[in-house]
């Protein structure tokens, strides 16, 4: 943890605005709101200050004044986050990225763009159009992120199995250090000599550095993507259809699974055509040449057939493909509608626990009193239940933070994380302690040691503190015992 | 086969506290890379690590002790019809996929099917403390703490003795076809890189002794119309030609001067150097083999917006791998530290200074 800062928020407004336009220090608390959360709007806090430097030489002097003075700094880039991984800390300052928002080249021949971090993820693909290239991963947030906070996220999307997450898909980033230095770390070159720093940096939520600049590897767009849909009466089925793919040799581009409550109000919202009844969607997108897409389809077709499909459709034309989608895509706003609130989970569990982690999510739910909804990235085992709740009903969050927290518990119990790609940020900074024993979290502090030893990069994120986790530990295991009494009372 | 996780465990508290020195030693395969070992260490064997612990075809991953042999590995893959996607180069029988991931290394396929570091899913370590951890997992997408699995590619053992490694495998292509032709070098780099901007299903570009090589790999149908489409003879016995390049016993790679390695930009154009080249990855890995110097040979790689080590032969004392800036050598340092605080493992291997 950082130290108290040793300097007043008036000395400090006046030291940023000696090299960043003074209109970009912003120190009332009218204009900060906006900052005081990311897409994780249950946590929030107001900054000391907010800057928006607008050159890479004016984020190493923000860095070198706040080394200086022990000030806490919170990079952001969209705000879209959904980890409280931005969530602004009270003692320090939020560095803004939104000003480096140019799109620096593109090289279609060596199929990599250089771009500065707040250029947003879709605008990539956009501009990458015109040379028959797109980037690869794309979260749901796609056309408001931005590509530095999906270097801090290592955010993935609905085309991970085939086309890997954002680790897999960059080739260099420019980093501004804890004391100001700037250092390219990657290559254009596919490796380097030498311990993987990318891959270090790549995830790491804004705790080692600042990221300046992102050389991304852009993909050949395909020729051509079906979408086939399959609609089954139940969980199992629709997994071992998964599972069936995967065997038969196809690895599809997109691979996205809902359940029964999913399906019901994505449907309601987008009027997709779905099989209403069904309690399982799976929607199998096959992308490729012509050639390779149409001998997979079929075969794809057929399998879901013999694994029991109730209902199976094939896009026929681009618009079919993207209503068919559609309906996933606007998934969470759908379910927006249908509850006040809802509280979106990340968890990642091996496919083949996934009928039996949403029987038990089902009891938990009805236990908690709170309805869930399931959308699943099937192909990579990556869950997103929607716990549905009102936020004005009183101690109806908290209960439904205890459901969260108990479905990542199972997560890691079958073998699983608790964070497949929305990251621990402040909201799942207490399961850190389940996924990790004191010597592994130990071993995270002294990564972190060795990139800012004062702790002075968004600190209270990613990583709990030693006391914090013997806290959660003891919490716990004083809630499992009066569990257990209960347990035996009703026997 | 057997778990000798706490026998390795006790080697290294035993070492740190006498203050001793371990090299970590598996298959002994790739003595030859790396700066040469220190002869004052004591050598730590983890060959009989070994063995399968988990596999699920359809889940895609795979989960062995460290010192288990890439032979060991292929061929169980090979009755599920999946495989090593990167195609690791084997030096020998022995070769394990403890050493491939400690030395980061990658076959022909690399480029389109991604590298042992990014088919990694988790890792379980010994670290100089002698304990035991475990980061990352047997899912494919796992962002929880830093991606200390990945960190370990190209580490070669230096912050840690890796017990553990789950990787995400994939099925094997139903068919695969090679087209040659001849090309001089100074055109190939612009042909291969056209090539791999289209969207078709090529798995490998490489050139040698004045030919290219383009292999295609996927569905059948997709791959014959692929090579209606482009120019070149069809390959007879294209899987020795690959094997052979992926196993590095290509006589090129048996010439009596240093072999170099570079990784750089695909699209560099090639270097007025004399010696012998051999380009693989579409331009993105070139090997020399040739006497030129070092300095020389950074200088290029630098402008080629990428970096060149010594793979073998040469001067294995002086610094082999590419010359790190100051900020990065410093991180690297530390990094060591957080994880060796007493500079235990593989001492001056990588780096003379780590």
């Amino acid at each position: 943890m950082s130290e108290k800062p040793t300097i007043s928020k008036a000395e400090l407004a006046e030291l940023f605005r000696g090299f960043i336009d003074p209109a970009f220090v912003i120190d009332d608390a009218e204009t900060m709101k906006p900052y005081e959360c990311d897409g994780m709007s249950m946590y929030c806090e107001m900054p000391l200050l907010v800057v928006l430097p607008e050159t890479v030489s004016q984020v190493q002097d923000v860095m070198r004044t706040c080394a200086r003075h022990k000030v806490p700094v919170v990079a952001r880039g969209a705000g879209t986050g959904l980890s409280a991984g931005a969530m602004p800390h009270a003692e320090g300052i939020v560095l803004s990225l939104a000003k480096f928002n140019r799109i620096l080249s593109i090289d279609p021949l060596a199929r990599s763009a250089r771009l500065q971090p707040g250029v947003r993820n879709l605008a990539i693909s956009e501009a990458a159009d015109r040379f028959g290239l797109y980037y690869g991963p794309d979260p749901s947030s796609q056309i408001a992120c931005t590509i530095g906070g999906n270097v801090a996220e290592n955010s993935g999307g609905v085309h991970c199995l085939k086309y890997g997450l954002t680790v897999h898909n960059l080739l260099s980033v420019e980093l501004v250090t804890v004391d100001g230095e700037l250092v390219t770390i990657g290559s254009d070159g596919l490796d380097c000599c030498g311990m993987d720093l990318m891959a270090l940096m790549t995830g790491s939520e804004g705790l080692l550095g600042i990221v300046t600049e992102v050389q991304v590897k852009l993909l050949p767009k395909p020729e051509i993507a079906q979408v086939v849909m399959a609609g089954f009466d139940n969980v199992q089925q629709a997994g071992d259809a998964v599972g069936g793919i995967i065997a038969h040799g196809i690895i599809p581009g997109g691979l996205e699974m809902m359940d029964g409550h999913a399906i019901v109000a994505a449907d309601d919202f987008a009027k997709a055509g779905y099989p209403r009844d069904a309690k399982a969607l799976l929607l199998c997108e096959v992308d490729g040449t012509e050639e390779e897409v149409h001998e997979h389809i079929e075969q794809a077709e057929a399998l879901f057939r013999k694994l029991g499909a109730t209902s199976v459709r094939t896009s026929q034309s681009e618009e079919e493909r993207a209503l068919l989608w559609k309906g996933r895509k606007s998934a969470f706003p759908a379910v927006g509608r249908i509850s006040p609130d809802y509280y979106c989970m990340d968890g990642t569990i091996p496919r083949s626990q996934l009928a039996h982690v949403l029987t038990e999510m089902e009891k938990m739910s009805e236990e908690f009193g709170l309805r869930v909804a399931n959308v699943f990235h099937a192909g990579d085992g990556n869950l997103h239940p929607l716990i549905l709740f009102d936020a004005n009903v009183p101690g109806e969050f908290e209960r439904t933070e205890a459901f969260g927290s108990k479905i990542l518990e199972l997560c890691v119990a079958v073998g699983g994380c608790i964070t497949g790609e929305h990251g621990v940020g402040v909201e799942k900074i207490r399961q850190m302690a389940i996924q990790f024993n004191d010597d592994e979290l130990a071993q995270f502090r002294d990564v972190k040691a060795a990139f800012d030893p004062d702790g002075i990069l968004n600190p209270g994120k990613g990583v709990p503190t030693l006391r914090f986790c013997q806290e959660y530990r003891s919490l716990e295991h004083k809630q499992h015992d009066i569990h257990s009494n209960a347990d035996s009372t009703h026997g | 086969m057997a778990d000798l996780s706490k026998q390795i465990q006790d080697q290294v508290l035993s070492a740190r506290n006498a203050g001793t020195k371990l090299n970590i030693v598996a298959g002994g395969s790739k003595s030859f890379m790396g700066r040469a070992a220190d002869p004052d260490a004591s050598e730590l064997n983890v060959a009989d690590h070994s063995g399968i612990i988990d596999y699920h075809p359809v889940e895609l991953v795979l989960t062995v002790r460290a010192g288990t042999t890439l032979k060991e590995i292929e061929a169980t893959l090979a009755e599920q019809g999946q495989s090593l996607h990167f195609e690791p180069p084997r030096f020998g029988d022995q070769s394990t996929i403890g050493g491939t991931l400690a030395c980061n290394l990658s076959g022909p396929a690399r480029p389109w099917a991604g590298s042992v570091r990014d088919q990694v899913l988790g890792v379980k370590l010994i670290n100089g403390k002698g304990e035991h951890l475990k980061f990352g997992g047997q899912v494919m997408k796992n962002v929880a703490g830093y991606d200390v699995s990945r960190l370990q590619a190209g580490a070669m053992g230096t912050l840690g003795v890796m017990t553990e490694i789950s990787l995400k495998v994939m099925p094997q292509p139903a068919a695969s076809l090679t087209l040659v032709r001849e090309m001089a070098a100074d055109q190939v780099i612009e042909y291969m890189n056209a090539r791999a901007a289209e969207p078709k299903p090529l798995s490998a570009a490489c050139w040698l002794d004045g030919r290219v090589y383009l292999r295609l790999s996927g569905a059948k149908s997709a791959v014959e119309a692929t090579a209606r489409q482009w120019e070149g003879e069809v390959l007879e016995e294209a899987e020795d030609f690959w094997q052979q390049l992926r196993d590095q016993q290509h006589g090129f790679f048996n010439r009596s001067e240093p072999l170099w390695r570079f990784s750089v930009g695909a699209t560099a154009k090639q270097p007025p150097l004399d010696g012998a080249w051999l380009i693989d990855w579409a331009g993105a890995q070139r090997w020399y083999s040739g006497d030129a110097e070092k300095p020389r040979l950074q200088q290029w790689a630098r402008e080629a917006g990428g970096q060149v080590s010594l793979f073998r032969g040469g001067n294995r004392d002086g610094e082999v791998m590419h010359h790190q800036p100051e900020v990065l050598a410093g991180l690297q340092k530390r990094l060591k530290s957080a994880f060796d605080p007493d500079g235990i493992f593989n001492p001056g291997r990588l780096y003379s200074w780590l």
